[in-house]
């Protein structure tokens, strides 16, 4: 499978979610699609569709089967795919300060070791990439960046080290990640962020969606603790612009 | 306000609604009750909204008494050993507890969840629109953790039960997990036929180390057409992937969102409690059932709930709780020397 633009397979878990499979990989024309496909329901949703999940390949609808047929979603699905719904508007470039020195960045002298590059060359690389949101996952806020330099593509632990920090920036298996609540993970921590991509509290609890372009900024730790604390009083210390196409 | 106070829990008690819909796209998994018809159940008996906030009951045990007022419960379970000061009660009971009274619920030889609803809304705040408690990520319930003693849960619009005792008959919930209905994939691909034969045929056994997040299953390890790993997509409740060890894994209320191993088959809504209420050590299979089984099943089981749950007066008795669990109690009143 590929990236091409033939039919998406439609594939039930169950009676009450749809896959919509549009490739195998983790590729952009892929993820494009999906974004896509996830735009143009979330403009004009079905009665009985109740969640939308975007991932690097397909989108997972949840319905509820008791309000709509299988068949009427699968229709709509298909007569949008055939359209060739486009994305809606540019993706939005968010700058996030990341903080690569200690106590954030627990792991960055294995990651260095692994990939045989200095502390300063991991975080020149990792800081001047552009990054995709491709997804969210595995936990709350918790978003799956593509566009990591192959140069520090680490593959994943063995096994899980201890629980990470909240608004790490962590990378493995040749992707990087923001995990923004403690967990055991098999990732690598080289940095933290003050932003918070995912607060229950904030009226508006998350605000980078999927296909969202993300770079981040090295700051030193005095400033990290300046900007942690005014995105703690509400402030939101990430910045906004476009992307350059 | 009148409260239901936690005089003593066993671990994972925690308080469920009927869900944290629509943020699974940002990786916030719905969490909800482990065996939604049973949580369903026990609102309607108390006559709350089906979604309404209720205990989940674990098979650790729990104890509660009510503070500032009179308080109307409804507790269902199968086989759960219930006690209103100490005197036997059926396993699913509508009830009046007043201060001073002490209603205990431990485990019994079936069942792994129960469910505690009161007549009113047990007032705690919401997260992201529902109170259903994710003790993984913290969210929901009290502080996002299972229940403990001195817990206090302030009910508001207290409504009185039932003066004495009744039984709540609900036989849709008298389900037999030892054949449970799946719709076949998303990755059934990933499965050479016979070993879908295979996973079907069983017979597995439910590992005791499952919680909320998962049912582990032991028995014979089936094998991967191609590879063990699949680029990460959505995950269902009820989803069952096969990791590399070739032994299946259903993921239930607080799984993750996404998951990145083939899944095999998918366990239908209306089964999830079935399997949810299977023990350690229960031998089950599995039969594959098409999408227009399940949809009817989920109908049957929404119709089930249209009425009132049946109920019937319970004689109370000093007999020893023994000889009372060995009466009939399905036909009716229990003849009890009163």
């Amino acid at each position: 499978m590929s990236g091409s633009e033939d039919e998406p397979r439609l594939l039930d878990s169950g009676e009450a979610a749809l896959v919509v499979e549009f490739g195998s990989v983790v590729d952009p024309a892929i993820s494009d699609r999906v974004l896509a496909l996830d735009d143009a329901l979330g403009a004009d949703p079905p009665e009985g569709l109740r969640e939308r999940v975007p991932t690097y390949r397909s989108l997972m609808l949840h319905y509820d089967p008791l309000v709509l047929d299988r068949e009427a979603l699968a229709e709509r699905v298909r007569a949008l795919v055939a359209g060739a719904v486009a994305r809606a508007g540019t993706p939005t470039l968010w700058t996030l300060p990341c903080c690569y020195d200690q106590p954030h960045s627990e792991d960055i002298a294995q990651v260095a070791e692994r990939t045989g590059l200095s502390h300063d060359a991991v975080v020149a690389t990792h800081a001047g990439a552009t990054y995709r949101v491709y997804m969210y996952g595995f936990a709350p806020g918790f978003a799956y960046l593509g566009g990591l330099p192959k140069t520090l593509a680490v593959p994943r632990r063995a096994s899980p080290r201890p629980p990470h920090p909240r608004n790490a920036v962590v990378i493995g298996g040749g992707l990087a990640a923001v995990a923004t609540v403690p967990m055991p993970t098999g990732w690598y921590v080289i940095g933290a962020t003050p932003a918070r991509l995912y607060a229950p509290e904030r009226e508006e609890s998350f605000f980078i969606s999927a296909g969202d372009l993300i770079r981040f900024e090295p700051v030193d730790c005095t400033t990290f603790d300046t900007l942690d604390a005014r995105e703690a009083a509400g402030e939101r210390v990430a910045r906004r612009g476009e992307a350059v196409p | 306000m009148t409260a239901l106070v936690v005089e003593a829990a066993g671990p994972g008690i925690t308080l469920q609604d009927g869900g944290r819909h629509g943020y699974l796209r940002y990786g916030i998994t719905a969490a909800g009750p482990m065996d939604p018809l049973m949580h369903a159940t026990a609102n309607r008996a108390a006559g709350n909204p089906f979604d309404a906030t209720a205990i989940e009951v674990s098979t650790g045990g729990l104890t509660v008494t009510a503070e500032g007022g009179t308080l109307g419960i409804a507790m269902v379970s199968r086989s759960f050993r219930i006690t209103l000061d100490g005197a036997a009660l059926p396993d699913s009971v509508a009830l009046t507890l007043e201060p001073g009274r002490t209603l205990t619920v431990r485990a019994g030889p079936s069942g792994a969840w129960g469910y505690l609803a009161v007549q009113g809304r047990i007032d705690v705040a919401p997260v992201l629109g529902s109170t259903a408690t994710h003790t993984r990520s913290g969210l929901g319930g009290l502080d996002g953790r299972g229940l403990a003693a001195g817990d206090r849960l302030p009910v508001a619009e207290a409504r009185p039960g039932e003066v004495s005792p009744h039984r709540l008959i609900a036989p849709w919930l008298d389900r037999d997990p030892k054949e449970v209905r799946v719709v076949l994939g998303p990755q059934g691909d990933y499965f050479a036929p016979d070993q879908i034969h295979a996973f079907l045929a069983g017979p597995w056994t439910v590992s005791p180390r499952g919680d909320r997040m998962a049912c582990f299953l032991d028995g014979t390890p089936l094998r991967h057409a191609k590879g063990h790993d699949i680029v990460s997509d959505g995950v269902a409740m009820g989803a069952i992937q096969v990791p590399g060890n070739g032994l299946p894994i259903i993921l239930m209320a607080d799984r993750q969102s996404t998951g990145g191993y083939p899944k095999i088959a998918t366990v239908i809504g209306p089964d999830l409690g079935r399997l949810a209420q299977a023990q350690g050590g229960t031998q089950l299979s599995f039969r594959s059932v098409s999408l227009t089984e399940a949809v009817a099943a989920r109908r049957a089981e929404r119709d089930a709930l249209r009425d009132p749950v049946p109920r019937d007066p319970v004689v109370r008795t000093n007999f020893a709780s023994d000889f009372l669990l060995g009466l009939n109690l399905v036909d009716g009143v229990t003849d009890g020397r009163t």
